[in-house]
């Protein structure tokens, strides 16, 4: 858990934003491109909170992960999946319109984060929309760190889930460092050096050797069954447990 | 402002004055954690109370669940915004920590500190007074890792970071030092009727 404290306190005004576009990105996940009505500076890994009310008061707020660059402010995107027993993601999914205002605050959060002083190698692990945060660290890196090697593994059900696979591929088709590693679990792999099952410890051993060197920081984000499987695979081969920082979602 | 088309999912009402403002009921457990899940073997664990930089007294295992055990049923709340009712704990009261330490707190705030380099900081009396214990058992079994076992601090009128997972010492101290999440934006209290989630909250 070793990271830099960033000095800059929360935003905790809330603040609304204007939905620009709207794009679907898997069949569930779609991205929302939003305007801030006071622009911000962040850093890749960050979120906001998204607040909805209702006429009569009643409030629901979650977090989201910004998956646009730093570089890319003013606009965010958030890219938020549909949990069918969920309150705010199916709101957004079924009544957001283009050109909506929607109330939130940030950027917030000081520990998942990464920017290009903190140097590399990275090790990446995503699971399904746990790849968000690592969205804008990829984008960061892309911009202004080509330099930091970067080695994302992430997780998905069905080729077709895959978020950012266009993206992703197109990255690391370059060459220049950004190495992709899929694994889809209830398809057979489709690229060379992919998988086809759920993450374990001999697979977390190969993604490290694909690493060029030890990698300096590792992040991990997705439910907490898939996290843990992950880190504690790449702690048995040899990881570090301080240099991993975790995001998890869902309960046990 | 009213978001436009959202209705919402109300709360029951007769549960209205137990869910603090911008929460939600879950019925799961969501695990969240800064970093990967320690395994702590029992025969290595140990707890340590410290004044400032020098520790005072010290458990093993065996020794720390030889201390009076207390059962707590209690709603707890996370900052990321849920709630989870009536839920039911077994552990070893601050209180009687320091009782059979035989220390009176000497400062007013105290830093708990866990395996993996975790900690977080409370007010003295927010910890005693029956308000707070080291629990080692969740629903009657022992406490899992993915929820801070063996041994995790609980105080659950505060949002949940404050009840670190895999506690291994409280350290007291003069002036009231932020701890893990204090230190990155989150509130140096954090009441969750207050709505206290973030620093400036």
């Amino acid at each position: 858990m070793i990271d830099t404290i960033i000095a800059t306190r929360p935003a905790v005004r809330w603040q609304t934003a204007v939905v620009k576009d709207i794009i679907t990105r898997t069949p569930r996940i779609k991205s929302f491109i939003l305007l801030p009505s006071r622009p911000f500076k962040f850093v890749a890994g960050q979120h906001v909170d998204v607040r909805l009310t209702a006429p009569d008061g009643y409030r629901a707020t979650r977090a989201y992960s910004i998956a646009s660059a730093p570089e890319d402010s003013p606009q965010i995107e958030l890219a938020i999946e549909r949990l069918e027993d969920g309150e705010v993601s199916p709101y957004f999914h079924e009544v957001v319109e283009i050109g909506d205002s929607i109330e939130f605050r940030g950027p917030l959060g000081g520990h998942f984060i990464w920017s290009r002083i903190d140097g590399g190698p990275l090790l990446l692990i995503g699971g399904g929309s746990g790849l968000v945060p690592l969205m804008a660290i990829i984008r960061h890196r892309k911009i202004v760190a080509a330099d930091v090697p970067i080695v994302l593994l992430l997780s998905a059900r069905y080729w077709g889930d895959v978020l950012y696979r266009d993206e992703l591929i197109a990255l690391h088709e370059r060459r220049d460092g950004f190495t992709l590693v899929l694994t889809v679990t209830r398809e057979p792999p489709k690229r060379d050096g992919d998988y086809g099952r759920r993450v374990d410890t001999s697979m977390m051993a190969e993604v490290l050797r694909r690493v060029p060197g030890p990698p300096r920081h590792a992040f991990a984000c997705g439910t907490n069954s898939f996290v843990n499987a992950a880190v504690d695979g790449a702690i048995a081969a040899g990881t570090p447990a301080s240099i991993i920082r975790t995001e998890r979602y869902g309960g046990v | 402002m009213a978001t436009r088309g959202f209705i919402g999912r109300h709360q029951p009402s007769e549960l209205m004055n137990r869910i603090p403002p911008g929460q939600h009921l879950v019925d799961d457990f969501p695990v969240l954690s800064a970093g990967p899940t320690p395994r702590i073997p029992l025969d290595q664990w140990m707890f340590t109370m410290k004044v400032g930089p020098e520790p005072v007294k010290t458990w093993n295992w065996a020794e720390f669940n030889a201390l009076p055990k207390t059962k707590m049923t209690r709603d707890i709340h996370c900052v990321t915004t849920w709630s989870k009712l009536n839920t039911a704990w077994e552990g070893v009261l601050i209180d009687d920590i320091l009782a059979q330490a035989g220390i009176d707190p000497p400062t007013d705030f105290v830093l708990a500190h866990s395996y993996g380099g975790y900690s977080t900081n409370l007010p003295i009396a927010d910890v005693t007074r029956g308000l707070a214990m080291v629990a080692l058992r969740y629903e009657g079994k022992p406490l899992e890792p993915d929820h801070g076992g063996p041994a995790r601090l609980l105080v659950p009128h505060l949002y949940f970071w404050k009840s670190a997972k895999w506690v291994n010492g409280l350290q007291f101290t003069k002036r009231n030092e932020p701890g893990f999440w204090e230190l990155r934006g989150y509130h140096i209290y954090g009441d969750p009727w207050r709505e206290q989630r973030y620093t400036d909250d």
